[in-house]
């Protein structure tokens, strides 16, 4: 089959236009012959006999009459064992090895394989010869980390196809033929344990797909227990710049109870990925004893690498994600931030000249969007298994304003929202989530009711502090006093968190719960105060325990010891108990989760 | 020798249209018309229809002037010969000295690998507290100068090519007044910094084409001497005009707008350049710090809010200081904490009396009575601000960290500050001058 060919008409920008001689798919793949290099680019709108090309790297030295060459293929990334533990671009080329290969520099046109197609692998075949098989149906094993990979029948191949050889136990390389296939018809065909399959295509071979229930736990005590993401579903992350809002990822890629994340830096500044580049593979994972870097792929396209594979960087993330999903994991994946990978479609729109628009975002951001967030989710695969993507994604609002195309597109598809304060983070609170602003549609780890009570004693209590602004502390009675003092109880040493802390900086749920019901204790009692001065002075005191209790380990001597402190202090001062709150206690009984 | 064009057929703006066979975008030209030569450069192609922005602007230029391609991107000269020279922004002198034409190198190239970057270690000292004590400047950080019109940030940045402990100086000028060109040029002659310091200026009353050009020659000489081993700061006034030259130049071309007019890559143009702040193993350093005028004070236009997502930090420079609120070096966590004992403390400790200060100045100018500690942080804060903010003060950190002391135990108690008692048991100084007043 010969291959389609096309010449240069035109440059603009990373955009260029290419007479066509043959047929040309959308989204397809060409390479630009520019002096000895090729450029990789994507088909992003057909007319006539012209096809306008998203180029992914510099145009520069291109000319009118250069010859193009179609690879007949979508973009598409490389999936098999050893993607784990690796650092790729937008386009799934990895960059320490380009780095060795090229230097300090980006080199254009240089692609290498996404796979080290040297490693050996120690297979281990589940099925025989005769079974019948179709995409998806795992053939056999390869330990990759602390997973068994599955080596999967690839998810292109339509039909039931029956085994008619494969590979015994023993050491391969992944372009090894391990198995040979053969249809009805008596066609064959070889398979390894690599294939590819196109980014901007949801893999979708599963049984089911269900409600995202089960919390995903990121030991961040604001976001599990008030906040909470499940497994499987999708939040954002929204905020000024300086608010925090990479921080929060890094943070929550060390600790999510998950097994595999998948860190997509889009468009945002090198040195942020430059320390998790350094740190994961020196820091172990709690849960394994092996280092993060085990259970983690990073896609790093920074703000000064090529537009084009920006907004392709997204894509390959969630690719990857889906197909570890599709082995019965549960994967993250964090992208920062989505607010450049929509402004990278923005470019490209304006390029083409598309109609745009608010904010010269094109017509179709809502959608793109939704459908990106709506490739997470939590399924039951062919062999009865469970396996899940959740999506979070930070979103950069220009200006600071919530009120801009990505992030209200981004609210609408997902199930929690996450929005950062400027002014929280000026303060030095960490997490700057807005606890009056933010949602989540999951249900937390520790009861409903519960929560909504907290987080009433929240609302009302910043009634109380707006309302002092105006006529003082003199003018607010005991009562209300005693509320705004509960509210900041609750903010300073239940929400707020110190990431440099050994202990505090991540709380497992176990723990939560348990520190969680002496919050509630502290929210809900009445209590014997005779004026301001001795309420401050006694919220001082019990905050002061309080954090001192969070800084304490887990069931060591101080713990119970602070505990004590504390229940000890509630005690002596308590007078009654919320009527509310006792209703919600008798009902929830003592179990908090 | 190449074909000369003859035949200009559109002219819009900077930009003019020619027909003309084996072009190459991003390819020079030069122009010559009446009023001398220029540079163009190819912007957009389509068919044998060729694009180009003209460096000196399209004013002036007849449908007959030539237009001769010259095969090459932009390029600039490169060698230790650029030291204490003036350029344009297309790499004309601008001094009385010779044009330099040997080595040229390309400008504008790709992006530093992730892969290759180090986490930042070294700190830059300047002399000026606020930033060596406060935000400590960090070799490879790319920082703006959050200003408005008037303010004295070209002074500031003077004062930091004249001080900043680095081997080489690049001054990238975009849209300044003739004046403060003037300015720069004696401050740096008389205070001896010239023949470290290479500057790129273009004024306000050059072409708006060579705007855009000064942040791209200027980082690519930059990374040259970076990669030869030199600790390069790169000082870039005012990018908010750089800003605007890309919008021209952007509405010329007829691209759609997509905030108050500025084009929708606006974040990936500052990107690219603020991005090549790097530390190369095994060589130099580029170090950026870029003054942004916020139109109308506010932080949330384009050009300051699109930086802010890009830079690491910024310093706020409002009424003649850098502001201690709002101002952040985000890397300054990776160094203070080697450079003495007491940096981390005192600082965090300085800055939280600074601000119930603030609170006392609120409430006294609401008519409150002041009780005694408020009257202490009066004091307090009259002292900083004279002794600490004011930007005449040139020490260096560890004279800082000493005055910073002095200033504490002036005002309050030890207890009253609130630092840690292993910081105070061996930094407090042992006798103020109020307790050697009182004994006499």
């Amino acid at each position: 089959m010969t291959k389609t060919t096309g010449t240069v008409f035109g440059v603009n920008g990373n955009m260029v236009t290419v007479d066509v001689e043959g047929d040309v798919s959308l989204n397809e793949v060409g390479y630009i012959n520019v002096g000895d290099q090729k450029l990789k680019s994507e088909v992003i709108r057909i007319r006539g006999k012209q096809a306008e090309m998203q180029v992914f790297e510099q145009t520069g030295g291109i000319g009118v009459g250069d010859t193009v060459e179609f690879s007949g293929e979508m973009l598409a990334v490389e999936l098999g064992p050893g993607l784990l533990g690796q650092v790729y671009d937008g386009l799934q080329n990895p960059l320490p090895q380009l780095a060795e290969q090229a230097g300090f520099f980006l080199k254009r046109g240089l692609y290498l394989d996404a796979i080290d197609k040297e490693r050996s692998w120690e297979f281990t075949p589940k099925l025989e010869a005769g079974a019948t098989v179709s995409a998806g149906d795992t053939i056999g094993t390869v330990p990759e980390g602390i997973f068994d990979h599955r080596i999967m029948v690839p998810f292109n191949i339509s039909g039931e196809w029956t085994i008619k050889k494969l590979a015994p136990k023993g050491s391969y390389k992944v372009a090894d033929t391990i198995c040979q296939i053969e249809d009805e018809k008596g066609t064959t065909q070889d398979l390894n344990m690599i294939f590819e399959w196109p980014v901007k295509r949801a893999i979708s071979l599963f049984e089911e797909r269900y409600k995202p229930t089960e919390p995903m736990v990121t030991k961040v005590r604001m976001i599990d227990t008030f906040f909470p993401v499940a497994r499987g579903g999708t939040y954002c992350i929204p905020g000024p710049f300086g608010a925090g809002k990479t921080v929060l990822q890094q943070i929550t890629s060390r600790h999510a109870e998950v097994d595999i994340v998948i860190v997509a830096a889009c468009g945002e500044r090198a040195g942020e990925v430059v320390e998790t580049l350094q740190e994961f593979p020196e820091l172990t994972d709690p849960r394994t004893g092996r280092t993060l870097m085990e259970r983690t792929v990073i896609i790093c396209n920074t703000s000064s690498m090529p537009v084009a594979s920006r907004e392709a960087s997204v894509y390959t993330a969630v690719t990857i994600a889906e197909y570890y999903r599709q082995m019965g994991l549960n994967v993250l994946l964090l992208a920062d931030s989505t607010s450049r990978w929509a402004q990278a479609m923005r470019e490209m729109s304006g390029r083409l000249e598309e109609i745009p628009g608010e904010e010269a975002f094109p017509a179709y951001l809502e959608s793109v969007i939704a459908s990106f967030y709506e490739r997470a989710g939590v399924v039951r695969l062919k062999d009865g298994s469970f396996g899940s993507v959740t999506i979070g994604g930070t979103v950069s609002p220009a200006g600071g304003n919530f009120e801009e195309p990505v992030t209200q597109a981004t609210l609408k598809v997902v199930g929690a929202f996450h929005g950062l304060s400027r002014e929280r983070s000026d303060a030095r609170k960490y997490p700057a989530i807005h606890p009056l602003e933010s949602w989540s549609k999951y249900p937390s780890a520790i009861n409903d009711e519960l929560v909504a009570y907290c987080r009433d004693i929240l609302l009302r209590g910043n009634e109380v502090s707006q309302m002092m602004k105006v006529v003082g502390e003199e003018g607010t009675s005991l009562e209300d006093f005693v509320l705004y003092q509960k509210s900041e109880f609750l903010d300073s040493a239940y929400m707020q968190q110190n990431s440099f802390d050994p202990v505090d900086g991540s709380v497992t749920i176990e723990r939560q719960r348990h520190i969680f019901r002496i919050l509630f204790d502290v929210l809900a009692s009445e209590f014997d105060l005779h004026d301001k001065d001795n309420a401050r002075s006694y919220f001082n005191q019990l905050r002061q325990i309080y954090l001192d209790y969070n800084t304490s380990e887990w069931e060591s001597d101080a713990f119970k010891s602070r505990e004590a402190e504390l229940v000890k202090l509630i005690d002596e001062k308590r007078t009654g108990y919320d009527s509310t709150a006792e209703d919600i206690r008798n009902r929830v009984g003592s179990t908090v989760g | 020798m190449k074909k000369i064009y003859s035949r200009i057929e559109e002219i819009a703006g900077n930009v003019i249209t020619v027909t003309a066979e084996d072009v190459r975008y991003s390819e020079l030209a030069l122009v010559t018309s009446g009023h001398g030569k220029s540079l163009a450069e190819v912007i957009r192609l389509r068919g044998n229809k060729v694009s180009l922005q003209v460096y000196s602007g399209g004013r002036g230029i007849s449908t007959g002037d030539e237009v001769q391609f010259l095969g090459r991107p932009m390029q600039v000269s490169f060698s230790d010969n650029l030291l204490g020279r003036i350029f344009d922004g297309s790499g004309r002198p601008r001094d009385k000295g010779p044009t330099l034409e040997e080595n040229l190198i390309e400008i504008g190239g790709p992006s530093v690998n992730p892969s290759k970057r180090i986490i930042p270690r070294n700190m830059i000292r300047t002399g000026i507290p606020m930033i060596d004590l406060f935000n400590t400047l960090v070799e490879s950080q790319k920082l703006p100068i959050f200003s408005v019109s008037g303010e004295p940030y070209n002074e500031l940045l003077s004062r930091i090519a004249m001080q900043a402990e680095v081997d080489l100086i690049i001054l990238g000028g975009m849209g300044l007044k003739y004046d403060d060109f003037l300015f720069f040029r004696d401050t740096l002659e008389k205070g001896g910094a010239m023949d470290r310091t290479i500057f790129f200026v273009h004024t306000a009353s050059d072409p708006v084409v060579e705007c855009l050009m000064v942040p791209d020659i200027s980082l690519a000489v930059a990374e040259k001497f970076a990669l030869q081993g030199k600790r390069v700061l790169v000082l870039l006034t005012d990018m908010t005009n750089f800003a605007d030259s890309l919008k021209e130049i952007a509405i010329t071309m007829e691209q759609v707008p997509s905030n108050r007019g500025y084009p929708g890559d606006l974040y990936s143009q500052l990107a690219a350049r603020y991005e090549k702040a790097v530390d190369f193993e095994g060589a130099g350093s580029i170090t950026t710090l870029g003054v942004t005028t916020m139109p109308g004070d506010d932080v949330t236009h384009p050009v300051p809010d699109n930086t802010g997502y890009i830079t690491e930090g910024q310093y706020y420079l409002r009424g003649g200081r850098i502001e201690p609120f709002g101002s952040l070096s985000r890397l300054k966590q990776m160094v203070n904490d080697t450079t003495r004992a007491d940096h981390r403390g005192l600082m965090d400790g300085m800055i939280r009396l600074y601000a119930n200060y603030k609170e006392s100045v609120e409430k006294k100018s609401m008519g409150f009575r002041m009780s005694e500690w408020d009257q202490k942080l009066l004091r307090y804060g009259a002292f900083f601000e004279a002794k600490m903010m004011d930007l005449t003060v040139n020490i260096p950190l560890e004279e800082a960290l000493d005055l910073g002391w002095e200033i504490l135990a002036e005002c309050f108690q030890s207890d009253e500050t609130g630092l840690q008692s292993k910081l105070l048991d061996q930094f407090w100084p042992r006798k103020s001058t109020r307790d050697e007043q009182e004994t006499a």
